[in-house]
């Protein structure tokens, strides 16, 4: 392309001229207009309804509000700080063990044995479960009478009738355990498509001068993997943030609103409360919370700098 | 590398190593692991992945009130029931068709759109990449209620086509991000020998690229379906009629009934995984090098 441009510029500029210059916005057309329709569309929607009161069940507050939404969230709604503190409480503890072992089983599963395709298959499966699926799944191990708890106490560990979902000291970490069961795949899968681009010869370059496996890891695996777990851990982050099905399904937010998280207080106040003023007001602010933590942990992790 | 490549997707090659690569002079990342320190972990792993599936499967197969731990006699009682009475057969028909068809809008609006990404260089190009990403934050429970009034406007409440839509959107700026990553590893010059031959583009891009993008668009392709047989959030919202409702809003059903039938919600459970289980085992090969070409470098 930048040969046939260099040689006779004239030409070439006024054949690739017309129709060959709107080509690459016809090309994204499709793409651009289904985003201006359905996420442009609604997220100003969103802003302009979070400075109204607009209320299904009362119609006659209807009208502009002002900032009334946003002074009500940041001076009068207890529940918003509960739900954000739990929203980051959740994200940090997933993000952060899945990470951990997601890296480990990538690690493990780098390595040369017998049965390493069957083993790479088995433990990358529940990826592609869903949030309801694996509350279902969950649903069965956690049953009181008839989950494992009841054959762990069969065999003398714990007590009959444990229900880890209804009890505020144990629904915290049986949800944490349920979501990493799926989301550990994630972290392993990126992870490892990355490890295998590191060059074998950096390591037997390193063995070779006499360096160990801890140091090998510090100091040629994880440098290398860094642009890869930012970028992985900033994708997750955000995913765990959002994502809403796994807790809905499961936990339902509670009990006594335990486990209830930022977005999914914000659908209970738009969905069930028909407050969607209020519900909008909150979304604008998650948003902003959100990509002003993002922007802060690339900043931070300093992506992309020193690697290339 | 090749070796890695050759036991990755088959498992004969796993099992046969060439005899030199036994014992300590294996040509691993790491040399002289022992065994057991890969196995160890490996089988607790192994356990933790397996038992759950495991668990849902004992449930969907023993008789109901069996306390076995191993399903046998196997019996079909729930999964007869799960889909005739409970509709999971209809529910299992229109995820299909939300799923399919939010496959294939997602490749050819992708394809599009990446290919213009990837080959062109244009005005708005820096603004669309930044859009593309800026959507990633974009919580898609949050827009849940101008998204059902946009479907609303449109008369398209209780159809289909409003999940499809609305799954693919989310859906289409990863897969177009993926996408061009993946035409950006295919040559120009491949391209530009076609014309050259007297293709025009769209024949060239066809005759000469799109083979090429078989990794690619089935990546993008699996991700969009499996993306869209799972989530639920949509689904529930704009779809009030039981007739139209899919696979995850009907194991909801089951599981806030007020007296949960495990052996349903198993057997339901079962149903929901099987299509994204054969998907899974069939991309998995092309799972790993997929994401190195795709979305690691693009």
């Amino acid at each position: 392309m930048a040969h046939a441009v260099a040689k006779p510029p004239r030409v070439t500029r006024r054949r690739t001229g017309g129709p060959a210059r709107r080509l690459p916005y016809l090309l994204i057309a499709p793409a651009g207009l289904l985003m201006l329709g359905f996420i442009a569309y609604p997220m100003l929607s969103v802003l302009y309804y979070s400075l109204r009161n607009y209320n299904v069940t009362k119609p006659w507050r209807n009208g502009y509000a002002g900032l009334d939404n946003f002074t009500r969230i940041f001076t009068d709604d207890p529940q918003f700080w509960d739900t954000l503190v739990f929203s980051g409480k959740w994200v940090v503890t997933e993000v952060l063990l899945q990470l951990l072992l997601g890296l480990a089983l990538a690690l493990l599963v780098n390595q040369t044995f017998l049965g390493r395709g069957l083993a790479r298959a088995l433990v990358f499966s529940p990826w592609a479960v869903s949030g309801v699926l694996t509350t279902t799944i969950w649903m069965l191990l956690y049953n009181p009478s008839t989950g494992i708890s009841r054959y762990l106490a069969d065999a003398g560990i714990g007590t009959y009738g444990t229900s880890v979902l209804s009890d505020t000291g144990t629904v915290f970490w049986a949800a944490v355990v349920a979501e990493l069961w799926r989301g550990v795949p994630f972290f392993a899968i990126l992870l490892l498509a990355d490890l295998q681009s590191i060059p074998r010869d950096l390591y037997e370059a390193a063995s070779v001068d006499g360096a160990g496996r801890a140091r090998r890891f510090l100091h040629i695996t994880l440098p290398h993997l860094k642009d890869a777990i930012v970028l992985s851990t900033l994708l997750r982050g955000v995913w765990e943030f959002n994502n809403v099905d796994l807790l809905y399904t499961l936990t339902g937010g509670g009990p006594a609103g335990q486990t209830t998280t930022l977005p999914l207080y914000v659908a209970n106040t738009g969905i069930n409360g028909h407050d969607f003023g209020y519900a909008s007001a909150l979304t604008t602010v998650a948003f902003v919370i959100l990509l002003f933590c993002s922007i802060l942990y690339l900043r931070l992790s300093k992506f992309g700098g020193e690697a290339k | 590398m090749t070796t890695a490549l050759a036991e990755q997707g088959t498992l004969p090659a796993a099992a046969t190593p060439p005899p030199t690569a036994r014992g300590r002079r294996r040509r691993g990342s790491d040399q002289g692991v022992p065994r057991w320190q890969i196995y160890l972990p490996l089988g607790l792993y192994l356990l933790f992945t397996l038992v759950p599936f495991y668990w849902m499967l004992l449930f969907a197969l023993r008789p109901a009130g069996s306390n076995a731990l191993v399903p046998w006699p196997v019996t079909g009682e729930h999964f007869q029931k799960v889909w005739n009475e409970r509709s999971f057969g209809i529910f299992f028909q229109n995820s299909m068709i939300v799923g399919v068809a939010s496959l294939v809008m997602t490749t050819a609006v992708a394809l599009a759109g990446g290919y213009a990404l990837a080959r062109f260089e244009f005005r708005i190009k820096k603004g669309f990449m930044l859009a593309l990403l800026a959507s990633q934050f974009i919580p898609g429970a949050l827009m849940l209620v101008p998204l059902f009034e946009i479907f609303k406007n449109l008369q398209m409440i209780n159809s289909l086509g409003s999940v499809v839509i609305a799954e693919t959107v989310f859906q289409l700026p990863l897969s177009i991000i993926l996408i061009s990553g993946f035409i950006k590893n295919v040559p120009v010059s491949l391209e530009e020998q076609a014309w050259v031959d007297g293709c025009g583009r769209f024949r060239a891009f066809c005759a000469v690229v799109l083979p090429l993008l078989r990794p690619g668009l089935i990546a993008v392709g699996s991700f969009a379906f499996v993306h869209s047989w799972n989530h639920f959030l949509f689904a529930l919202m704009f779809l009030s009629s039981q007739d139209k409702q899919t696979i995850p809003v009907g194991l909801n059903t089951l599981i806030g009934a007020d007296s949960v039938d495990l052996g349903a919600l198993a057997a339901g459970g079962v149903i929901a995984a099987v299509p994204v289980v054969i998907v899974f085992a069939f991309i998995q090969k092309w799972l790993i090098t997929g994401f190195s070409a795709g979305a690691v470098k693009g």
